[in-house]
């Protein structure tokens, strides 16, 4: 198994600090009314994406659900057009068309999230299915959470990616909760892993706020993916730190060190190594929302013109 | 010109488009048998089971399949064995494919063909037989294909193969074996292109798949019995519709008559309807009139479906009713 290099490693956390931060900034615009509409954070989740996402190429194509700025900023959608389209704006990566929980920036192969729980799942086994067409050594990966999988697509997915053998690769954040409700009210099921275990999909669950252990795992599906296996499922348990959407009234257990996969793994570095990256990060945020702010509304001619590609 | 089936005329044309475009793959249930009616038959020889690929009955996940292997640069051609099962699929087609091109601000491409089938008059009953057209035509980003005659179906699958939009191509499964002329090869016919079928200056009939046939009919009776000369249009597709065809035709004839299988309550026909009386009121002599099925399932039971289905009887007396 490869380890997991010093430069990859303070990669990860500047990715971890630029999505923690990012949020945090977008929680404070959604109560200031400057980014509109339901917001889904992932603070408490960011190692599962910086995880994945840091060893995957453009070529690779991502999904995630609702819950997906993490996931898009991890695979490479840059901060200021990423924050502009969640303000509507016209220099967004959608242009304002798709907001939060509709993102995609196709350059950098993040080919979106799903305001649909599970939607996505089976369209990124057809980006595998077309990997396998072409011939090449793509990858498509899923991220969705525990709440999906008690959906129809999920189960009939997993049953298609099994019986064809593509390369998909299925990461289910498994933060305890559905929406507002605890999985055991929802399934007797408790380990995801468990559901495509008759499958016979190669599968693991891990901590999924220890960093190094979602690395080292995805890192060990993604090699056997590129040389024609799969495909795989991936649970990474770990917890939400903020509610299900942004203004959520439900109670939480309170966050503690022991979940926060930010604090976790800063302990590998010299704090002030630590201190300049998050700086940093930081920096980058405070740009993207000067970008954003004086960044333009879309013109209302956009609606018409976007509803077809032009044949 | 040789004369094929519109079955027939389908199958050639999905090899067509396989041979001249390595993008180009057929999914679906028993796709690689041929299928219920044939429509697939001999492909999977051809091309091989690579890229005609038989699927469980999980009529969402293979939408979805469909999807992502289109947003990632192929061309499915996915087949929903019944409309009716276009339920299960609604999701994919309504939330997904129609919606990535604009919600992506553009950078999403969703170039995929749905085919399916629809039409009562088998004894299928209510789950096999349905019309549902105008569900998807109410859904921005979806175009809507309904062809009536072999070299139109040939001719609008090419373009909707070709289309760089998800294109629903609704077939019916009592056409299937109808021949017709289709020139070899077949010219690609343009999405959104109506076809005058018949000149009449009386009354302009509008009718959509099976009911084309049915107007033609109809006409033949109107000109012989009642010396009422119709003219017939087939839109031949849906979304997006050849309005200046139809208004064209109804400002010499002053009355239309629309006619379609599909239940009259809410169908497209509805939509025909206001499209022609905003543009061309005053050209009308007679409230557009709509001929449909009654507001009901489906019956299984033979005479009651013969007594359900809308025909050529059923347009006759819309137009003898808006003349008389």
């Amino acid at each position: 198994m490869r380890a997991l290099g010093r430069e990859q490693a303070l990669g990860l956390l500047a990715t971890m600090w630029r999505i923690r931060l990012f949020e945090e900034q977008v929680s404070a615009l959604h109560r200031a009314a400057e980014v509109p509409g339901l917001v889904h954070l992932s603070t408490g989740q960011e190692g599962v994406a910086a995880a994945v996402c840091s060893q995957l190429r453009d070529d690779d194509a991502v999904y995630s659900g609702h819950r997906a700025h993490g996931h898009a900023i991890a695979k490479g959608a840059p901060l200021d057009r990423l924050l502009a389209e969640l303000m509507g704006r016209d220099s967004g990566l959608c242009r304002g068309l798709g907001g939060s929980m509709h993102v995609v920036d196709v350059a950098h192969g993040f080919l979106g999230a799903t305001g649909v729980v599970g939607g996505n799942i089976p369209i990124a086994l057809g980006s595998a299915l077309a990997a396998r067409l072409r011939g090449d050594d793509a990858v498509a990966v899923v991220f969705f959470g525990d709440g999906a999988v008690q959906a129809g697509h999920f189960n009939e997915t997993v049953n298609l990616a099994s019986l064809w053998a593509l390369p998909l690769i299925l990461v289910c954040e498994n933060n305890g909760f559905a929406e507002f409700t605890p999985r055991s009210a929802h399934t007797n099921v408790e380990r995801v892993s468990d559901v495509v275990a008759p499958y016979d999909v190669e599968r693991a669950t891990v901590d999924g706020n220890d960093v190094t252990a979602v690395w080292e795992a995805f890192g060990g599906y993604l090699a056997s993916a590129r040389a024609g296996g799969g495909p795989f499922l991936l649970e990474c348990l770990t917890r939400r730190l903020r509610g299900h959407y942004e203004g959520d009234a439900t109670k939480y257990e309170p966050a503690s060190a022991e979940n926060d996969p930010i604090e976790r793994f800063r302990s590998r570095f010299d704090a002030d190594e630590a201190d300049a990256v998050r700086a940093e990060a930081e920096a980058e945020v405070e740009r993207a929302v000067r970008f954003a702010r004086e960044s333009p509304f879309p013109a209302p001619g956009l609606i018409a013109e976007m509803v077809y590609a032009d044949a | 010109m040789p004369e094929t089936t519109t079955i027939k005329a389908i199958t050639s044309t999905l090899a067509v488009a396989m041979r001249a475009d390595e993008r180009v793959f057929v999914l679906g249930e028993d796709v690689a048998e041929g299928g219920p009616y044939t429509a697939t038959a001999g492909l999977a020889e051809e091309f091989g089971t690579a890229r005609v690929i038989n699927t469980p009955i999980s009529e969402a996940a293979i939408t979805g399949v469909a999807i992502g292997a289109a947003q990632s640069g192929m061309r499915p051609v996915l087949e929903i064995m019944f409309v009716d099962f276009i339920t299960l699929a609604l999701d994919q087609l309504v939330n997904g494919a129609a919606k990535a091109h604009f919600m992506s601000g553009g950078q999403l491409t969703v170039p995929l063909v749905l085919r399916t089938q629809g039409g009562a008059g088998q004894r299928g009953a209510a789950q096999h037989s349905q019309s549902l057209e105008s569900w998807l035509t109410h859904v921005p980003g979806l175009k809507v294909v309904m062809p009536s005659r072999p070299a139109d179906a040939a001719g609008l699958l090419l373009s909707a193969i070709a289309d760089p939009n998800p294109v629903v191509f609704i077939e019916n499964k009592t056409l299937y074996f109808r021949k017709g002329d289709v020139p070899d090869p077949a010219p690609a016919v343009p999405i959104g292109e109506a076809v005058t079928l018949r000149t009449g200056g009386d009354v302009t009939i509008v009718a959509l798949s099976r009911l084309v046939h049915d107007a033609l009919a109809a006409a033949d009776r109107l000109a012989a019995e009642y010396g009422i000369e119709a003219e017939v249009i087939d839109p031949r597709t849906l979304v997006p519709l050849d309005l200046d065809a139809i208004v064209r035709s109804v400002e010499r004839t002053g009355r239309l008559v629309v006619a379609h299988e599909a239940v009259e309550h809410g169908g497209f026909g509805a939509e025909i309807a206001a499209q022609v009386q905003a543009a061309a009121f005053d050209f009308l002599d007679a409230p557009v009139e709509r001929v449909g099925a009654p507001f009901a399932p489906i019956p299984f039971s033979a005479p009651l479906e013969d007594a359900y289905l809308p025909g050529a009887d059923e347009i006759v007396a819309a137009v003898r009713g808006m003349l008389g």
